[in-house]
């Protein structure tokens, strides 16, 4: 049996837990609220601002014309693709350079330079050597994906007890004994954790390519919407990709914890 | 006992960095018979360390000759100051690390691991994980792993000081019984003078950088026993000021 004391305490937790759930809950309801009251007073241009009941009305339109669903389809697969490919590319760019030092050294003012570059620069060049399509979409998200996983998971790799290395070592273990018994398990957490940031670099690139090209998909309907001055259409198309990221976010980092306690 | 297991012949190791060239080890010989235990002391910082690295081939000698008289003994283990259990193997395939390396993991050295773990107090422990042992629990841990891979001679490199005192007496007490019922030779650094005292037959205090030996102490404890014991004996204060004296920790 618990304490007094002890039920003390954890009530005391629970009903904090409880009033910031709730502060929250009624901070949104009330800025819906107001957003309603302003068009509805005509304090606000709803042209340009749009109101809360013409974004579900604009929702529940798409969802009758079943296209909705076909554009998070995209956005959710362009984001899926590039994600994989950014994570496995990257990891196995980050075995070769720690493999290859002077591949590192070499490479490394590169990387730094390209990581720093806004990548919705190289949107034009990519369009026009890729072709205004969804591989354009798919290689931007690529790109922003797949440079800040070389990074992390090669910091990952080299802040390896060098202690556990030299215990190999004294085994006499070969290179790639060394990568398959020591570096890849101890940077398991790491490569795991890469994937929640991947996963948002993904999405970000996806949209920025949405945005450029595409006819189809969440970033598409924003775009669109802005081009013939549908706000209601923009302001739903901000309103589905939070909850499309957030879904998906929830996703990995439900994976990463599974993935974790396995090991 | 005179059957020398490892002999080191003007060992010399430079360093080279950017700001110039450091000799860390200069003209260090040393025969080793089988089944010394041998404790090597020194200031800190003077490449005691080095001198082992070199020995187990993490590192190259920049000069000097390493022989080992009788070829068919020559096998080295090494078991550093950090247990470096891995955290996502349970303790057997901690142990059997070395043995999957050298791909020469077979059924038999599997049992006879097992049987280790046992007779030293980790039954239970078999299918756990490293974290759930206390720190000298684990040193143990590092010491049968080492001992899998059935070396002839063993190099440990300050392996109890990352211990609290308490169970730094307990473990060296544990590790000294183990080597000495498995018959093997033993090269310990350490920078604590009563552990070399207690523990080895002889003493090598090296000097400070670049490092030579100083001098070589040979233990006679009467009534010699386990390190714990040892320590009671009436000669050890003698050595202990001896050595002390002969470290110099101020050079």
């Amino acid at each position: 049996m618990d304490s007094l004391d002890y039920k003390k305490y954890k009530k005391k937790l629970l009903i904090n837990k409880i009033l910031v759930i709730f502060t929250q809950i009624t901070l949104l309801i009330l800025l819906l609220i107001i957003w309603q009251l302003l068009a509805d007073f005509e304090l606000i241009n709803t042209f340009i601002s749009s109101s809360p009941k013409k974004v579900i009305e604009t929702i529940i339109s798409l969802h009758e014309q079943q296209n909705l669903y076909h554009h998070i389809w995209i956005t959710v697969y362009e984001t899926v693709i590039s994600f994989g490919i950014g994570t496995i590319l990257g990891t196995f760019i980050a075995i070769l350079l720690w493999w290859n030092n002077f591949l590192y050294k070499v490479f490394d003012p590169y990387l730094t330079i390209i990581n720093s570059l806004p990548k919705v620069a190289l949107g034009p060049i990519i369009i026009i050597w890729a072709g205004a399509n969804i591989n354009s979409i798919i290689i931007m998200a690529l790109l922003i994906s797949v440079i800040v996983t070389i990074i992390t998971v090669y910091n990952g790799f080299i802040s390896t007890d060098q202690n556990k290395i030299n215990l190999l070592k004294s085994f006499k273990a070969t290179k790639f004994q060394i990568l398959r018994h020591v570096i890849l398990p101890s940077s398991y957490s790491t490569i795991i954790s890469s994937l929640k940031i991947n996963i948002s670099m993904s999405l970000i690139g996806v949209i920025m390519g949405e945005f450029l090209v595409s006819k189809e998909g969440i970033g598409y309907l924003i775009m669109y919407g802005s081009q013939v001055f549908n706000l209601n259409l923009v302001i739903a198309g901000i309103i589905i990709l939070m909850v499309v990221s957030y879904l998906m976010y929830l996703i990995v980092v439900y994976i990463e914890k599974k993935l974790i306690k396995e090991n | 006992m005179n059957n020398t297991i490892l002999s080191i012949k003007d060992i010399k190791k430079k360093y080279f960095t950017k700001s110039g060239e450091i000799t860390a080890i200069d003209n260090i010989s040393l025969d080793i018979n089988e089944g010394e235990f041998i404790a090597i002391v020194g200031p800190s910082g003077c490449g005691k360390s080095t001198l082992l690295s070199i020995l187990s081939g993490l590192i190259d000698k920049s000069s000097g000759e390493i022989i080992y008289p009788n070829q068919s003994k020559k096998k080295l283990g090494y078991m550093l100051q950090q247990d470096c259990l891995f955290p996502w193997l349970n303790i057997l395939d901690n142990c059997l690390i070395g043995l999957k390396i050298e791909k020469n993991l077979t059924k038999e050295k599997k049992e006879r691991v097992i049987k280790l773990l046992e007779s030293y107090g980790l039954k239970d422990f078999i299918y756990k994980y490293p974290k759930s042992l206390s720190g000298g629990m684990r040193q143990r841990v590092a010491l049968i792993r080492t001992l899998a891979t059935e070396p002839d001679i063993l190099l440990l490199d300050e392996a109890f000081s990352a211990l609290d005192y308490q169970s730094r007496l307990a473990v060296s007490d544990d590790v000294y019984k183990i080597i000495k019922k498995e018959k093997k030779t033993a090269i310990m650094i350490t920078h604590d003078i009563a552990e070399a005292i207690s523990m080895a037959n002889r003493i090598v205090v090296l000097s400070g950088r670049p490092c030579k030996v100083k001098k070589i102490f040979d233990v006679n404890l009467t009534n010699s026993s386990t390190p714990i014991e040892n320590r009671k004996c009436k000669e050890f204060p003698i050595y202990y000021d001896q050595i002390w004296k002969e470290i110099d920790y101020r050079g």
